[in-house]
């Protein structure tokens, strides 16, 4: 497809635009098909595969990094890797799984769906999207060079002060670490607000806050989540570089400083970040539990608040992460009430999706699978989080083997397992085909048992006392019977490996959908007979997703124009239009001269500044100033360049019809 | 239905001619929204430089704090500057909105003066600070010091580099879109830098240590 | 300025029909920008009146930090009652929050009181205002 078309009434060929006239210092790119289209690309159905593509590939990086570990720690005095390796690695495991799986797999979706599902042509400030992918993919790629230049960081994810000094650490790893979560914060905060501008400003004709789709209602707050915790992360790393590479003792004990200050920083963001990974995969469950009960979803309003409330309250609860840290008792005792006081959002959210469930006409597919998993998963993990809200409960537990259970069962079992709905529900949508259900049940199956079986034992472990982050364990103090350490670590490595290829059958499902002898064919168009208005567009959508902008009247709109409410005792909803006749009206009255984005070198290249100055930090300050030299010079091309390129930019060019002009400034 | 929508939207059309605007869900203008959720977000920043240089205030050698370095003089000026360059922003604004390029073009110059002159009066500052033994790494004191008033100094930096861009961008008519929202949305944040130094000046320079 | 809160609202609430919703977010559109064109506009010489203020206030400050012992107990809260003042009167008015939309208001403020809010209970727990 074209990048830039003018459909136009009665001339459906897309018309190819020109690169003659520009303002910018170079022509636009105008590449429709091949790897140019994707790297100069602002639409946000290509940046969304694009954040999905790099998350799931991070997310077998940080899931090898995962079994290293559980192989490490499979048998007494494991010799897999050494002590200082495995703190690598476990300080890695985290960094990717959080900051270059869970939080980019968010944004797919949310880049993806959120224009689709408020009947957008694109997103607030596309250029700005491009940009925050990119920042995404070269902070990522930076980290991960550190493997290779003298050691990854070794501090943990939390990287706790003064722990993280170079004394204690060194290699560049560290710096690395700080660096790359910094420029990785760039393409958050920038892409959180584009997307609460894009909710607030480009909602379809109709489309009121209460009539959105629960999916971008969570994403929503989740952006504003990320606004105001990135830059208290940022200020963390800022002190943490000039700690490390200027000399500067904010975190050095002997100098005065006081390393709470760290902990403090850290976990204003920390906290905040857990609702980052967790409310989207709550979104997605909260669209998928619907269409596979052939219910409306209970208590919309109150799925709406309690998000909203989770995320208000998410920054009053900090300090639990450091109940251990001498805080003092009047401070334990707040935090601790507030923490306990956040499982009442939490708890509506469960109660709203089992009323949802109940009575409604069952379909178990593969997501609906993923998405009651996620619930019984995410519930058992909420339970042992009440534990650490009771303080004198934490500091039995703090840093054991039941925290690391804890939140594997949190963000394993609720965040991930709602990504995994949300690719199988959306799946069609996007790519065309549909996965295979039958591999899907396995990939199910196989993931629930293996992360039942690696993270229920740690339940076990850590009440017996074994330590997080410790490289070894001994048979000596391993204890006897029932509670004998070796036996349920051995379990526990075993369901990570059941686990492990579980997610290998998800990757094959999708090779075997696309490529090969059982290539699936393409996918219906409404296959699950979905509620929300992104299923209103063909699969995968168009480059200008609506032919017509939609005019919303429901929410469920897309349900509401193929059902209708014909008994008058409200009995029950009949079809009065299937999904193809309901895009077959829109195509009939499609808008005609849609004015598309335009696409853009600047967003590549601004963002491929940002590691080359991060270098400069670690290895030489000339490569500072050469960075600089790009940025300017890159924003400067930005700042010239219209958004949308000018009329004289098309072909044929305009005639001065009905021109209806995308709302984008980026 | 369709006939509303076209209609609508051709109605609309002569409503963007008027005042380059485009059609959107509150009527707001894009940029103005993203501009002041930056805004607040930045809040978060400068909180937390703030709060650190208040936990490490008290940590210094024994006569190099707070109270024995600062020259309230100096300072003084340099604020007064600063808030004033507040007042020509917010005139380059109005003069925008009247489409008077001309009178635009001299505030933002004369604002992006104002600016130089500060962060000139903040680097003769440190300079002074450096001489009397305050280095960065002196003690806690001068690290957070240093860092919060440092991170001002670039912001401010960085807008005047952004207003001297747009007063070329005026001059040679190479800006897209709507002049007058590229220059309010310059002077948010320049706003925004001054009241960041309001608290700044007060918090840091004249409540003692 | 009680139409400025009236035409001001979020946007919302006006799409019961959907034939007329297009029509209506326009005319919402313009009911917006047309009060962003007559109200709430300051002349020139108003803006200058309130930076004299602003530097008269300033001058205040200065002095009565040269004042803390005469002052005692009242010298903080009055220092910091001028630094709101001041904040307030740019972000007010320079800023022009005050007569524009309930959104800008939403978004500026929720980052402002949130870091308010999460600095002070972090100083807090390091007994920062007791000590």
């Amino acid at each position: 497809m074209a990048l830039i078309e003018r459909p136009r009434t009665g001339d459906l060929t897309p018309a190819v635009a020109t690169p003659e006239a520009t303002y910018g210092a170079f022509r636009r790119p105008v590449h429709s098909t091949g790897w140019k289209s994707w790297l100069f690309t602002i639409d946000h159905k290509k940046i969304g595969i694009m954040y999905g593509v790099t998350a799931l590939f991070f997310f077998l990086v940080g899931g090898l990094e995962a079994l290293l570990i559980r192989a490490q720690l499979a048998g007494p005095n494991g010799t897999i890797l050494s002590a200082d390796m495995y703190n690598q690695m476990f300080t890695m495991h985290a960094t990717t799984m959080v900051f270059l799986f869970v939080m980019p797999m968010a944004a797919a979706f949310a880049n993806y769906l959120i224009p689709l599902q408020i009947g957008a042509r694109d997103v607030a400030f596309p250029r700005i999207n491009a940009f925050s992918f990119w920042c995404f993919l070269f902070g990522a790629i930076f980290i991960n060079t550190s493997w290779l230049l003298g050691g990854a960081a070794d501090g943990g994810w939390f990287m706790y002060a003064p722990n993280s000094s170079v004394p204690f650490s060194p290699t560049n790893g560290i710096d690395f670490w700080g660096l790359g979560i910094q420029i990785t914060g760039v393409a958050s905060l920038t892409g959180a607000i584009n997307l609460i501008v894009t909710v607030i400003n480009m909602r379809a004709p109709g489309m009121t806050f209460m009539k959105m789709p629960i999916f971008t209602w969570m994403a929503f707050v989740v952006q504003f989540l990320l606004v105001f915790a990135i830059p208290v992360i940022t200020v963390a790393l800022f002190l943490l570089m000039f700690q490390r590479s200027f000399d500067a003792t904010f975190f050095t004990v002997e100098a005065g400083a006081d390393p709470l200050l760290w902990q403090h920083l850290f976990w204003i963001f920390g906290h905040p970040e857990v609702y980052i990974l967790i409310l989207p995969s709550f979104g997605i469950v909260s669209e998928v539990l619907p269409v596979f009960s052939k219910k409306p979803l209970f208590g919309y309003p109150l799925v709406v608040f309690s998000g909203a409330a989770i995320g208000f309250v998410g920054w009053g609860v900090w300090a639990h992460h450091m109940f251990a840290s001498g805080l003092g008792p009047i401070s334990v005792a707040v935090f601790s009430v507030a923490t306990m006081a956040i499982a009442i959002p939490t708890g509506v959210k469960i109660v709203n999706w089992t009323m949802t469930m109940w009575g409604g006409k069952l379909v178990f597919s593969t997501a609906m699978l993923f998405a009651i998993g996620l619930i019984v998963q995410f519930t058992i993990g909420g339970l042992s989080g009440v534990t650490h809200a009771v303080a004198p409960s934490d500091t039995q537990q703090t840093d054991t083997y039941y925290i690391v259970a804890h939140f594997h069962y949190v963000l394993f079992g609720g965040a991930v397992l709602g990504i995994f709905a949300g690719l199988y529900y959306w799946w069609p949508k996007i790519f065309g085909r549909m996965l295979s259900e039958t591999l899907g049940k396995w990939n199910f199956w196989l993931m629930v048992i293996g992360l039942n079986m690696a993270f229920g034992p740690m339940h076990i472990i850590g009440l017996q006392g074994q330590p997080r982050r410790m490289y070894v364990w001994t048979e000596a103090r391993a204890g006897e019977g029932f509670f004998n350490l070796g036996f349920w670590n051995l379990i526990s490595s075993i369901g990570a490996f059941v686990l492990g290829f579980g997610v290998l059958i998800f990757f094959y499902n999708v090779w075997r959908t696309h490529f090969g002898r059982h290539k699936a064919p393409p996918a219906p168009l409404d296959p699950w007979d979905a509620r929300s208005l992104e299923w209103m567009t063909t699969n995968p959508p168009k480059e200008i997703n609506f032919d017509r902008t939609p005019v919303v009247s429901h929410l469920d709109e897309f349900f509401h124009r193929k059902y209708e409410d014909r008994g008058d005792d409200h009995a029950g909803y009949e079809p009065v239009a299937t999904a193809e006749e309901v895009l077959a009206i829109e195509e009939a009255n499609a808008d005609d001269d849609v004015h598309l984005p335009s696409p853009s070198y600047w967003p590549i290249i601004l963002a491929f500044a940002l590691p080359i100055m991060a270098y400069g930090v670690i290895y030489n300050i000339l490569l500072i100033a050469v960075g600089g030299i790009i940025v300017l010079l890159a924003m400067f091309g930005w700042a010239l360049e219209p958004a949308t390129a000018p009329d004289s930019d098309y072909d044929p060019p305009s005639d001065g019809g009905t021109d209806l002009e995308l709302p984008t400034h980026g | 239905m369709a006939d509303t929508a076209v209609h609508a939207a051709a109605g609309h059309d002569d409503h963007h001619a008027d005042h380059g605007g485009h059609y959107t869900s509150t009527g707001l203008s894009n940029n103005k929204l993203a501009m002041w959720l930056f805004l607040g977000s930045e809040c978060l920043l400068f909180g937390g430089l703030i709060s650190t240089y208040m936990l490490y205030r008290g940590r210094h050698t024994a006569n190099l704090g707070p109270d024995q370095v600062w020259d309230i003089p100096f300072t003084s000026a340099s604020s007064f500057v600063l808030l004033m360059s507040s007042l020509t922003m917010v005139l380059a604004v109005t003069a925008a909105k009247r489409r008077d390029d001309r009178t635009t073009n001299v505030w933002l110059s004369v604002t992006a003066l104002l600016g130089s002159l500060f962060v000139a009066g903040q680097v003769y500052e440190f300079t002074v600070f450096y001489r009397e033994g305050l280095g960065y790494t002196t003690s806690l004191f001068s690290s957070s010091f240093y860092t919060l008033t440092g991170f001002h100094g670039v912001h401010v930096t960085v807008g005047v580099i952004m207003l001297l861009a747009v007063v070329g961008m005026i001059i040679r008519n190479r800006i897209p879109g709507d002049k007058a929202e590229v220059v309010e949305l310059v002077g948010l944040y320049w706003h925004f830098v001054d009241i960041v130094w309001i608290l700044i000046f007060t918090l840091v320079y004249l409540i003692p240590a | 300025m009680s139409d400025i809160t009236e035409t001001t609202t979020l946007g919302d609430g006006h799409y019961d029909q959907p034939n007329e919703a297009v029509k209506e977010a326009v005319d919402h559109e313009e009911a917006v920008i047309s009060h962003d064109h007559d109200d709430g506009h300051w002349s020139d010489l108003q803006f200058v009146y309130l930076a004299i203020g602003l530097a008269i206030v300033t001058a205040i400050e200065v002095a009565l930090s040269y004042m803390v012992d005469d002052l005692g107990a009242l010298f903080l809260p009055l220092l910091l009652l001028l630094m709101f003042v001041k904040f307030f009167s740019v972000v007010l008015y320079f800023m022009h929050l005050k007569f524009d939309n309930r959104w800008f208001s939403i978004l500026f403020y929720m980052g402002l009181f949130l870091a308010v809010g999460v600095y002070i209970a972090a100083l807090l727990t390091f007994e920062f205002f007791t000590a």
